[in-house]
């Protein structure tokens, strides 16, 4: 078992700690093109996206929200990937992706946490790409 | 003077600590002593078999064990008659039994029913759904500043007469320890049936059911060193014999025929198909544990370790504590950290092998009263020691080092 001590904390890594308390791409967009939120009941974790979209692509993104350092760093570094990226490559980002991204092991109760910010970006892009067959 | 026990002669008895953990969720679940477990394992091991219904000498010594717990019950909480003393699965299941059995028939259209802010969810949802069911309606005493019931709304909400009282003797979430015995004079005073849930009462503080003077009290046995799966519903007898079945099918019948069924006497008329009997054995041994240790003793131990953990954690900057002072709440704390969520407290503090728990409490409409989404939690029992306050004391510098 780990004992605890500060070097070794992996899992509350420097960059992290710091998506965490210096969130990126943090606050709200103007007329965003779709914006959706997911909360975590459980523990209280919130996490909202705004997105700008122009041909096909992700303009611009921010998130806002509050919660623990996992699900907040979780979001500020899926936004630094999101700009720019086409919305289909955007849908196809996975679970192990963003896992991959915190590079962490996380543990069963936190993986809700982890992966909320990736539940706002799906439910936010399916039904984006709703709207855009509507429009068509 | 109340005689205090030795917790270093205590904790032999509770194997798990010898893992090293310090273990500081007893609200939640407790750890249970060789005593416990070691009755469950004699019944599964020596004469594991069904109960009321076998012609042979092992079923009549689980018979004789599992009805002798519900005698052992009913002195721990001074009930005045077995009968009294139904088996559930836990207090969950004891406060569903009341909704469904006694609620359906008593509840009527335009009926108020009188729930707390302190509630547990268990105390909470079965009255929501009885209360759709029935078309009643739901008011809740609301805190004062330091978390503790305000005792004028209540009194208020009484002059409307409601047909069910449903609180918490003592709050999961806060600790706070209602004025029970008040509070039930006053509800049965203005004509109400009264429920007391008891999971955080009977394990910490003890009962006595006559003096209290509730319709029924429920509580859990792996709350009190018994283990999960066998709780408690008391209930006065002439309520009981009023109300309906609740779960049915074998056991708790007297006779099957085509044309219709009669049901069995009490208590066992509640208690339908096959029970958990090992558990039920179990907490036998678990309300020996505690009267052999006197709930007197055991509430001095936890008020001890209570202040000793309010003043440690009162001096940390940036550390928020939630309700009443130490001198009226029960062996548990709720605290927020400034800048550090709950989730990432209870992570850093697992790694020590400290079991903190964070997050509702299963008290969300409390959660929401207190603007908070989430707290940690430190909950005490007859086990905690002051070294495990002081590692959970390190646990929260080291997260502070660590988010500063």
């Amino acid at each position: 078992m780990s004992t605890g001590t500060a070097a070794d904390d992996q899992f509350y890594r420097e960059y992290i700690l710091d998506h965490y308390k210096n969130p990126r791409n943090f606050g709200r967009l103007e007329n965003p093109d779709i914006t959706h939120e997911e909360d975590n009941p459980l523990c209280g974790d919130v996490v909202g996206m705004d997105f700008q979209i122009r041909n096909g692509a992700i303009a611009d993104v921010r998130f806002h929200g509050r919660g623990c350092a996992i699900s907040q760093a979780s979001a500020s570094l899926l936004t630094e990937r999101l700009k720019g990226l086409p919305l289909e490559d955007a849908k196809k980002i996975s679970k192990a992706d963003v896992l991959g991204e915190l590079g962490i092991d996380i543990s069963p109760a936190r993986i809700k946490c982890a992966l909320l910010s990736l539940k706002v970006l799906k439910v936010g892009a399916y039904g984006l790409a709703d709207t855009d067959e509507d429009e068509e | 003077m109340i005689k205090t026990f030795d917790v270093t002669a205590i904790r032999k008895d509770f194997p798990i600590f010898e893992t090293g953990i310090a273990y500081l969720d007893s609200a939640n679940t407790s750890q249970r002593p060789r005593q416990v477990t070691g009755a469950m394992m004699e019944y599964f091991e020596k004469y594991n078999s069904n109960i009321h219904r076998a012609a042979y000498h092992i079923a009549e010594v689980a018979t004789e064990r599992y009805e002798g717990t519900r005698e052992k019950v009913r002195a721990f909480i001074n009930a005045a008659s077995t009968k009294e003393i139904i088996y559930t699965r836990g207090t969950t299941e004891a406060i569903n039994l009341v909704a469904y059995s006694w609620g359906r028939r008593n509840v009527r259209p335009g009926d108020l029913i009188v729930l707390t802010i302190l509630d547990h969810h268990s105390n909470i949802v079965p009255w929501q759904i009885l209360a759709a069911a029935n078309g009643a309606h739901i008011e809740f005493v609301d805190i004062d500043e330091r978390g503790e019931l305000r005792q004028d709304q209540f009194r208020d909400l009484l002059e409307h007469s409601p047909r069910l009282v449903a609180f918490g003797q003592v709050s999961n979430a806060l600790g706070t320890i209602n004025p029970a015995r008040e509070m039930v004079a006053a509800a049965k005073a203005a004509g109400a049936t009264v429920l007391v849930d008891g999971a955080q009462g009977a394990p910490h503080q003890g009962v006595d059911v006559q003096a209290l003077g509730c319709d029924f009290y429920a509580f859990s046995g792996h709350k009190m060193l018994g283990p999960t799966g066998a709780g408690i519903l008391y209930g006065r007898r002439e309520l009981l014999e009023a109300m309906d079945p609740f779960q049915s099918g074998g056991d708790m019948i007297k006779t099957v025929r085509i044309e219709g069924t009669t049901y069995h006497d009490l208590p066992w008329r509640f208690e339908a198909g096959t029970q958990a009997i090992g558990e039920v054995i179990g907490l036998a041994a678990a309300v020996d544990y505690l009267s052999g240790l006197g709930m007197d003793s055991v509430r001095a131990h936890e008020r001890e370790i209570t202040e000793y953990a309010y003043e440690a954690l009162s001096d940390i900057e940036g550390l928020t504590l939630y309700g009443p002072p130490p001198s009226r709440r029960a062996g548990v704390i709720s605290f927020s950290l400034a800048g550090i969520h709950p989730h990432d407290l209870a992570t850093i503090a697992d790694r020590d092998q400290v079991c903190l728990r964070a997050g509702h409490h299963c008290a969300m409409p409390l959660m929401t009263r207190l603007g908070v989404a989430a707290t940690a939690r430190a909950s005490f029992y007859v086990y905690t020691t002051t070294d495990e306050v002081d590692r959970l004391v390190g646990s929260i510098k080291e997260a502070q080092r660590i988010f500063k």
